[in-house]
């Protein structure tokens, strides 16, 4: 099994902790795991994408051509990968964001307005959190309790008001039903 | 501990300070800023000193300076930040003194870009600076690898007193990947009789120069260096050779490229074709021993490299004309995929039946 994942969008969506929670989710759960941003003259509000790499075999290279998985948070990051997705490839998209629609069968696509659940709820940082829990509701690489408590965990127990909205937007992206 | 999720540099920056290494001097480049930015974090709790010098040229006579008084100390750049510090490597060399420095490299000639790269093969390997003079030079191909080599290095560095070049690339020192630290072995720091560190007038003076005016003078201390290469060179060959043994076509290929290449090695043996991989861990010495032993048994090779053909040439010269030696690269911080090195792989098997 190998999952090929890329996470694109805005610098400050926080996309490449987004990659990096997988990651290392998938490192605790004892597979081979690459994370690679991309890197270079990045700015807020720029363009940013990461790669991610889960699989139970070596991992030869980090670079990905063609995502077996692509998490789109804007319309240039979908224009740019969306064609790359292999045949069989599942596409996550932000539909607040993104207004077109992919001309191909060959790949499932998932549209959540994550951006706007996330800003009906008062905390528009945490689109990415909402993106997850829909991604772990479609897929089989994680089980949704595993992947909300790496979240929630992952704040100290005095930000117990961020525990809780992170918690909230997971499982509003989780139940999301488009 | 457990596995940590860790970028290439930081590894390198870890590893380094659990090695006893106290001092860094480095300027900013990417892709390997994140050593500088670690260090700057790390080195005041361990009492070491992390200083942002003025150039790439300040920083390597600063690890010049620190090398000479005995400590562990180590500087990192990028392909050009590198080509700056080769006047200091040269009067390192010169002077014998043990210290590491990182390459992480990014594409060129000059200024190039920011991907990964391996163009600076024939810079590593041949002349990181004037004179007769050697690196050793050591080439990760993992996250877990860019720690155990840079802990190495200090040991390598110490035992030979010569530098010891990390020839990582763009990849390797942003991507991350699980790395044990409780896994490491390191070598511990031996007693630095020679170093001028102040001794109170209690025994004689210790000089570290370069500076030898009198031809015969440095003649014989260039003979005398030449000897403590060709120890290493007998020494500390190290490779990791993948089925290789009944291999007809063996791919030759070090770092990122190498884990490429295995996984079309792989592909190539489910397809019927017995290909090998012989992944040189040291570039500097170099594995041309094996390769020349593996001339025997297989039929052609391959060098896979992110350059124009740079190593191809020492493969070659180790295969001496025996056996057919191809390259196949991508430059300018392009990667290539591992369907790609098939193709090369089942072109070169075509023309061998």
């Amino acid at each position: 099994m190998t999952n090929k994942i890329i996470l694109a969008g805005f610098g400050g969506q926080g996309i490449l902790f987004l990659g990096k929670k997988l990651a290392v989710s998938g490192m605790d759960k004892g597979l081979n795991v690459t994370w690679l941003p991309s890197y270079g003259p990045e700015q807020r509000g720029g363009t940013c994408n990461c790669s991610v790499i889960l699989s139970d075999n070596d991992i030869s290279s980090p670079i990905i051509g063609n995502p077996d998985i692509l998490v789109a948070f804007n319309i240039q990051s979908y224009e740019k990968f969306m064609p790359r997705i292999s045949s069989g490839g599942i596409l996550f998209a932000d539909s607040t964001l993104i207004d077109k629609r992919p001309e191909r069968d060959d790949i499932k696509s998932y549209f959540i307005p994550a951006t706007q659940i996330a800003n009906d709820i008062g905390m528009p940082k945490l689109v990415n959190v909402v993106m997850l829990g829909y991604f772990i509701k479609n897929t089989d690489i994680f089980t949704a309790d595993y992947i909300r408590s790496a979240i929630t965990d992952s704040l100290p127990a005095s930000k117990a008001e961020l525990r809780e909205a992170n918690g909230r937007a997971f499982d509003l992206g989780y139940g999301y039903n488009g | 501990m457990a596995k940590v999720l860790i970028k290439g540099n930081e590894a390198v920056a870890e590893a380094a300070i659990r090695s006893g290494c106290r001092y860094y001097f480095g300027y900013p480049i990417t892709p390997q800023t994140e050593i500088a930015e670690y260090m700057a974090k790390k080195m005041p709790k361990v009492g070491g000193l992390c200083l942002q010098a003025e150039s790439e040229v300040a920083a390597i006579n600063m690890v010049y300076g620190a090398a000479a008084s005995g400590v562990r100390v180590m500087t990192s750049s990028s392909s050009p930040g590198i080509s700056l510090k080769s006047e200091g490597v040269s009067y390192i060399v010169g002077c014998d003194l043990p210290c590491v420095i990182l390459n992480v490299q990014r594409g060129g000639p000059g200024l190039g870009g920011i991907q990964p790269s391996q163009s600076d093969y024939y810079q590593a390997t041949k002349a990181l600076g004037h004179g007769d003079m050697q690196l050793f030079v050591l080439a990760p191909s993992s996250v877990q690898e860019m720690a155990q080599l840079t802990a190495d290095a200090f040991g390598i560095a110490d035992k030979y007193r010569m530098p010891v070049l990390l020839l990582a690339d763009g990849a390797l020192g942003q991507m991350m990947e699980p790395v044990d630290f409780d896994m490491l072995h390191f070598t511990p720091e031996p007693e630095k009789p020679w170093a001028v560190n102040g001794h109170g007038g209690k025994r004689k003076k210790n000089i570290i120069t370069s500076l030898f005016l009198k031809p015969e003078e440095l003649e014989a201390n260039v003979l005398e260096r030449d000897k403590k290469y060709k120890t290493v060179n007998e020494n500390e060959v190290r490779y990791e050779s993948y089925m290789c043994d009944d291999a007809d076509i063996i791919i030759v290929s070090f770092g990122i490229t190498a884990r490429i290449s295995k996984a079309a090695v792989n592909d190539a043996r489910e397809k019927g074709i017995k290909a090998g991989l012989l992944r040189p861990v040291t570039l500097s010495p170099f594995p041309s021993e094996i390769l020349k032993k593996l001339s025997d048994t297989a039929s052609a090779f391959l060098s896979v490299e992110l350059n124009m053909g740079q190593m191809v040439n020492d493969v070659k010269l180790a295969v001496e004309c025996k056996k057919p030696v191809y390259f196949y690269g991508r430059t300018g911080g392009s990667l290539m995929s591992s369907a790609d090195v098939l193709d090369q792989i089942e072109k070169i098997a075509g023309g061998l039946k």
